[in-house]
């Protein structure tokens, strides 16, 4: 079942002044219930102009938005509750975080729900301790923590209000491999778990690869396509053209390729290409070893 | 929305204006402000107006940009016409219960408008043609003197380049904290009047954190690029006088003495 749905959705920044500018062209997407969706597209693609209609947080400049089959903006008003059913983490959501302690601070969206205390109480601790952020941390100030910490406090901040689709931007930029690992992780864990579907902005095929069920490529603030990783993957050529990097082992196994070593065009994830390698070796060692 | 503010904005160009010496425009816009107020009749008003109009015309901007910037300042300007409608002495055209019109006043009060849109608009065509850059070089030349007096102008050069340098970067770091706690669910358009100011917390305090981090990083890369203060520094720029400037200096003091003759003569 879809859940979310643009029907021919257009933003355009400034309109009527010199400085006007198409950021989403006639974009019709269709997004189905749970999965984690990948949306990849350079810098200046419309990638975070498409999301922010999702939750309307931008109002189309023509188009529709469907949040279960129903347009968002019936009658030029926002659909009450939306953003507590559609949660937005933005790029460097750390920078949001404002209350005396951790706890108050992911408390602030489950609030705004005017959830009964206990409620709220709850929802916090659960959505705490699958950051594993401990009690001990829930009594700090937000401003002493690391700044792998500080992004968990504040993903946490947006899950606790339990929406039905979760946006992230970007939701491991600027930090280590290890601390990306972990955001990635735990988004993965989380939407597998609750059925929630999850989507996930990026410019890097590779974390996308390794997490997204679907992915869609955005160029130019239009659709460029909206398929499965592996089918996006075959079409590797044109997504370099548009400046985004195929995932290194891909790079590598295509230049396999072309030394004669075939191997399945579809390798991108180190993990796929161990097994593709070994299993390679193991049919060349009944050869002969070299 | 916030995008809208104009004031302090410069529009990069090529025109006569944009290449003038940045201490001959803040001079000139003084001698501007001068005289619109110093202009007092029909004659005078419409000088100063050409005057400012004739400017306008040499910076090639477009003419919608002038009208953005007197958009926010609407209100101040309809209250200040009003006002001076009622608070002179002169001949009744009407009376409205204890409140008379008289022909001074309405004179007073189209002129006070005239004056104060031309003010804007005057100071506008500075700063849309100078960079900000390029505006405190200038106010730090012509303000040297007062070094002598142990004023710090070089420093108060300096606040004012970060000031004005950082004003788009603030704006869009509020837009952009508005958005994240509107996608928590934030109100702020809703409730009751201490409700809604309780409501600007959530923006307020990662603003002010964040500037304080910006404030600590670009103190840290001055400091690593040796800034030392005003002493000894030379300027990449250096600022030349050039025939084009002395020509607007003589016009707009030309203009000037104009409009205090046809004061006078009336």
């Amino acid at each position: 079942m879809s859940i979310l749905q643009t029907e021919n959705l257009t933003y355009v920044y400034g309109k009527g002044t010199p400085f006007e500018r198409t950021a989403v062209d006639n974009v019709s997407l269709t997004i189905e219930k749970g999965g984690i969706t990948g949306i990849i597209g350079h810098t200046g693609s419309g990638k975070s102009t498409l999301i922010q209609h999702f939750n309307g947080l931008l109002k189309p400049s023509s188009g529709r938005v469907l949040f279960n089959g129903e347009d968002i903006w019936e009658n030029g008003k926002i659909m009450p509750g939306l953003r507590f059913r559609v949660g937005l983490v933005f790029q460097y959501p750390e920078y949001q975080l404002f209350e005396e302690t951790v706890y108050r601070d992911i408390a602030f969206g489950p609030g705004n729900m005017k959830l009964p205390e206990k409620e709220i109480r709850e929802r916090v601790l659960e959505t705490a301790a699958l950051f594993g952020i401990d009690s001990a941390m829930l009594e700090k100030s937000p401003f002493e923590l690391s700044g792998g910490q500080k992004r968990r406090v504040a993903i946490a901040g947006v899950m606790a209000m339990r929406p039905e689709v979760i946006i992230f931007d970007e939701p491991a930029a600027g930090l280590d491999p290890r601390g990306r690992r972990e955001v990635f992780d735990i988004i993965e864990k989380y939407c597998r778990k609750t059925g929630c579907t999850v989507l996930i902005v990026s410019h890097s095929m590779e974390d996308m690869a390794a997490v997204a069920d679907r992915l869609i490529v955005m160029n130019h603030g239009s659709l460029f396509c909206h398929c499965p990783v592996n089918e996006a993957f075959s079409k590797s050529g044109e997504i370099s053209a548009m400046g985004l990097d195929v995932p290194q082992i891909t790079r590598v196994f295509s230049m396999l390729k072309k030394e004669n070593i075939i191997f399945d065009d579809e390798v991108y994830t180190v993990d796929s290409a161990v097994k593709q390698i070994t299993d390679y070796l193991s049919r060349k060692g009944g050869e002969g070893r070299c | 929305m916030l995008k809208d503010i104009t004031i302090g904005q410069y529009f990069p160009g090529n025109s006569i204006v944009h290449r003038l010496d940045a201490r001959f425009k803040i001079i000139i816009t003084l001698i501007f402000i001068v005289m619109i107020f110093a202009a007092n009749t029909v004659w005078s008003v419409a000088a100063a107006v050409a005057f400012l109009l004739l400017s306008y015309a040499l910076t090639a901007l477009s003419p919608s940009l002038m009208l953005r910037s007197l958009k926010p300042v609407i209100p101040v300007l309809i209250v200040t016409a009003v006002i001076n409608v009622f608070f002179f002495e002169g001949e009744e055209i009407f009376r409205l219960w204890i409140i008379s019109v008289t022909d001074e006043g309405v004179k007073n009060a189209v002129f006070m408008l005239i004056r104060v849109t031309a003010l804007i608009v005057g100071s506008s065509v500075l700063t849309y043609t100078t960079s900000p850059i390029e505006l405190t070089g200038g106010i730090e030349k012509l303000l040297a003197p007062l070094k002598v007096l142990k004023f710090p102008v070089h420093e108060l050069a300096m606040m004012m380049t970060i000031a004005l340098r950082f004003i788009p970067t603030l704006i869009e770091e509020t837009e952009k904290i508005i958005s994240a706690q509107k996608a928590r669910g934030a109100d702020f358009e809703h409730g009751s009047l201490r409700e809604r100011a309780k409501a600007v917390i959530p923006i307020l305090v990662p603003l002010f954190i964040s500037a304080f981090r910006r404030a600590e990083e670009l103190a840290l890369a001055m400091e690593c690029r040796c800034y030392r203060g005003g002493e000894g520094r030379t300027r990449m720029k250096q600022m030349k006088v050039k025939p084009a400037d002395i020509v607007a200096l003589a016009v707009s003091v030309i203009f000037l003495a104009a409009v205090i003759v046809i004061d006078i003569l009336n």
